[in-house]
């Protein structure tokens, strides 16, 4: 190794040479200008990171930093409002589709979202989703499940998979005690209200591509007025899960992606003559 | 201009004012005795001034709506019956501490639990001591006749948004379901300003608004609660509402809120026929609370009568602002039994006139 | 003058809307008025009642246990009511059904055949007009015009065409009132 260290003038030189690459004409890569610069309190390795970069640089490529709220739910991303530039409000547990009822309602106009987890979202605030659904809100919700509770400890979520361990299942989740897995999205792409309706994950760049594409979907299809975007996003908790993130991802995929099926359960015809065409 | 006299229920009037007063959206689920109001707005507010209506499917949903919308930065209201105020406890907590102006309206049903529909005063504790976690403080005005059903949410308004703070009207079944002559102020139109810490969107000449009650640190939370309880203190200082009639002369005062509060009228009427000289004393604010003013009539009167539609809650605070000056009695009927006149009469002859014979 | 009225009689016979017609035309005439629904034990049995409070000056207690005037438009609440009359008050009763009639002697009784009356107008619903105008007459605490504006508020306008049959049900209240009754 003696002989790979670097003398001194040789880290020098390349410094200069980083700089002379850090030029306006070679940038490939930035910090998307809604995303601030707070440091993360994420754990390394989950998706929650990769998702709000995501919601950022949606934004910020439909340029609707100044038309947009968001509401942070509770739970790990209960402090979302620090790393997004944007208007934000909190929301009791389970209440942010509420929440984002009560301020699109009287901002029609304005781009409105939520950010919710599996529990926030799938248990104590299951009413209030579903309904907020059912209306057809003219909002975005943005659902991460990764299957468990992870500000609280990694106890048992809504989701979490059978036979899946966690603090309130020490021996795997058992269906004949705990009941199955809920499978809100499935649900909510049958209501009427909903139009737009998809399942994605932040695993991969091909799936990152995707979700990106998901939550630009989210935001656009508030102008038709035509009811609500709900985008699920499988994600990992490499701590409640106890594993690396390189091998969160893997038992994602080996075992969330199969019972949490990834793709479009309901895409609004675009085709079809509308009256809100041309509005 | 002339006068708009109109013959309305209670809780049509509080409707009425409410899409008058230029309010931009309510959000409510349907319990007796107040459903009326809900029903009311459906059919006239949208079409007379634009304002959002929603029935929302419970309300812990209507009162985390109005969290949203007051956010930003909207005049919004709310209204429910006790046990649906009840299911809105933590979202009312939420909207204290974040400083969230808006009108909510309990239209008091007998309880505890499912209860009667008959009227009752017994949230009082809930409505004036908390209800929710935390130490907060609502802005509480208490309506005795239909008239105030309207000026009360109009006051209500003005109060939530010069404080930044919600505002409970406390009111009564019987309240909400009598009919009473009101004259109604003119419509106000609904405003387009946009206070300053409303989040509607960040234009790039401001810093982010963000709406939050969550503060990790303990130290800021102690500061965000100190500023809270200062805040309370100058409410307390500038907006105590009360009414006393006929306590100048009076040897025994009848202390009563509300709907209570107009019987005793006629129990001091009453009174006053058969020899006795009784006054009463109505706070129109329950928080701030008329303690001083209490006080002080403690020291000319002989002795307090606390009546209440419960089993004794505002009574507690009397006897505070008394502070053992005078006695003070206590009579409540409860569950959607509402005192007489009369009752309230024969209370006084025994606990006080026949004592001094 | 406050005129404190108590209205009690089966659900239906338009006890409700009696005291409401009073109370618009008072609002008409600029008095004070409150209208209260039955409340608390009082609407045990089937039936409804009403206070309807008119007065010049600020109303205070809408809850009241004796009245200025009871107005029974069966015997149950005949039963009920005859001792909440002030003594030297009004008891108007609709006498058609009443098998046990009022027995105070310290009172003005004034029963009236309503119910036949109104079926001889072959409309039943105008029974509650017919004993309004009892009222009116024993104690015009409004105008028989503020009655008819009253009844105009409180009639759905689908049921519009029936204001001159009411107004007549009114007369032929006010007529049956002048005949009977002996002030006490
Ligand atoms: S606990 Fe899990 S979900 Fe929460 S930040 Fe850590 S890895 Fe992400």
């Amino acid at each position: 190794m003696n002989e790979k260290r670097m003398t001194e003038e040789q880290h020098f030189e390349e410094m200069i040479a980083e700089e002379s690459i850090c030029i306006a004409d070679n940038l490939v890569f930035e910090k998307p200008e809604t995303l601030l610069d707070t440091p993360m309190h994420y754990c390394p390795g989950c998706g929650h990171g990769v998702a709000h970069r995501l919601i950022a640089e949606a934004i910020d490529e439909l340029g609707i930093q100044d038309k947009t709220i968001g509401v942070a739910p509770v739970g790990c991303s209960v402090l979302a409002y620090q790393y997004l530039n944007i208007d934000m409000s909190e929301a009791a547990h389970g209440r942010a589709s509420a929440v984002a009822t009560g301020i699109k309602r009287v901002l029609p106009d304005k781009y409105v979202f939520s950010y919710q987890g599996d529990g926030d979202l799938a248990a104590i605030g299951t009413g209030e989703t579903l309904h907020t659904c059912n209306r057809g809100e003219n909002i975005l919700i943005i659902f991460i499940n990764n299957g468990i509770y992870g500000m609280t400890g990694g106890q048992m979520a809504p989701t979490t998979l059978p036979g899946m361990k966690s603090t309130t299942t020490p021996f795997g989740r058992d269906v004949k005690i705990m009941g199955n897995p809920l499978k809100i999205t499935e649900m909510i792409a049958q209501l009427p209200g909903v139009y737009y309706c998809t399942r994605v994950a932040v695993n991969s760049p091909v799936n990152v591509r995707k979700a990106k594409k998901a939550i630009l979907n989210g935001f656009k299809y508030q102008d038709h007025k035509k009811g609500l975007s709900f985008v699920e996003i499988v994600s990992n908790c490499p701590s409640n899960w106890k594993m690396n993130p390189v091998e969160s991802n893997k038992w994602m995929e080996e075992n969330m992606f199969p019972f949490y099926t990834l793709g479009d359960m309901k895409v609004p015809n675009l085709n079809l003559p509308s009256e809100s065409k041309g509005e | 201009m002339n006068k708009e006299l109109k013959l309305m229920k209670g809780n049509e009037a509080l409707a009425e004012a409410a899409i008058r007063v230029g309010c931009d959206a309510y959000f409510g689920y349907p319990i007796t005795p107040q459903s009326e109001i809900l029903e009311y707005l459906t059919r006239e507010a949208y079409e007379r001034t634009g304002m959002v209506v929603l029935q929302a499917e419970s309300e812990i949903a209507s009162i985390n709506m109005i969290y949203g919308a007051a956010g930003a930065g909207k005049k919004v209201m709310t209204s429910s019956s006790s046990p649906g105020i009840s299911l809105m406890q933590e979202g009312i907590s939420y909207i204290a501490c974040a400083e969230l102006p808006c009108v909510l309206v309990n239209v008091v049903r007998g309880g505890p639990g499912l209860g009667t529909i008959q009227p009752s005063q017994g949230d009082y504790f809930q409505t004036v001591k908390g209800g929710g976690h935390g130490d907060y403080k609502l802005i509480v005005l208490a309506p005795s006749t239909v008239q105030e059903m309207v000026d009360h949410v109009k006051l209500g308004f003005e109060l939530a948004f010069k404080w930044r703070n919600p505002v409970m009207i406390l009111t009564d079944g019987a309240l909400g379901q009598m009919m009473e002559k009101v004259e109604l102020f003119p419509q106000i139109r609904r405003t387009t300003e946009v206070p300053e810490w409303a989040t509607v969107g960040k234009p790039k000449t401001r810093e982010r608004n963000i709406i939050t009650t969550l503060h990790i640190e303990a130290d800021k939370m102690q500061e965000i609660n100190l500023h809270l309880q200062k805040k309370y203190k100058e409410i307390e200082q500038e907006e105590i509402l009360y009414e006393a009639s006929g306590c100048d002369d009076a040897e025994f005062v009848l202390v009563a809120f509300g709907l209570v509060a107009r019987i005793c009228q006629k129990t001091a009427l009453l009174a006053r026929e058969k020899g006795i000289k009784v006054g009463v004393f109505r706070p129109i604010t329950l928080f701030p609370y008329p303690f001083n003013e209490l006080n002080k009539l403690a020291d000319r009167a002989k002795g307090f009568l606390t009546v209440e539609m419960n089993a004794g809650q505002m009574v507690e605070d009397v006897r505070l602002a008394v502070n053992g000056k005078i006695p003070v009695e206590f009579l409540g009927r409860m569950g959607g039994v509402v005192p007489t006149p009369e009752e309230i009469l024969q209370t006084i002859e025994e606990k006080f006139v026949g004592e001094l014979v | 003058m406050t005129e404190e009225i108590i209205i009690a009689g089966f659900g239906g016979q338009g006890v409700l809307s009696m005291g409401q017609i009073l109370c618009y035309g008072g609002v008409i005439e600029n008095k004070e008025v409150s209208w209260m629904p039955s409340y608390g034990p009082e609407m045990r049995g089937g039936t409804a009642n009403c206070t309807a409070i008119i007065s010049d000056t600020k109303i205070s207690s809408p809850i009241l246990t004796k009245f200025d005037t009871v107005i029974a438009l069966n015997q149950p609440s005949l039963d009920k009511f005859e001792n909440a009359v002030k003594p030297g008050g009004l008891l108007i009763y609709e006498a058609s059904t009443i098998l046990k009639p009022p027995t105070r002697t310290d009172i003005e009784i004034v029963p009236v055949e309503a119910a036949i009356e109104a079926s001889k107008m072959k409309n039943a619903k105008v029974l509650n007009m017919i004993m309004l105008g009892a009222l009116l007459k024993k104690k015009p605490v409004i105008s028989i015009e503020s009655a008819i504006e009253g009844l105009k508020n409180v009639l759905p306008e689908r049921y519009h065409d029936l204001i001159s049959l009411n107004k007549h049900a009114l007369e032929k209240g006010m007529e049956l009132a002048e005949k009977v009754g002996v002030p006490a």
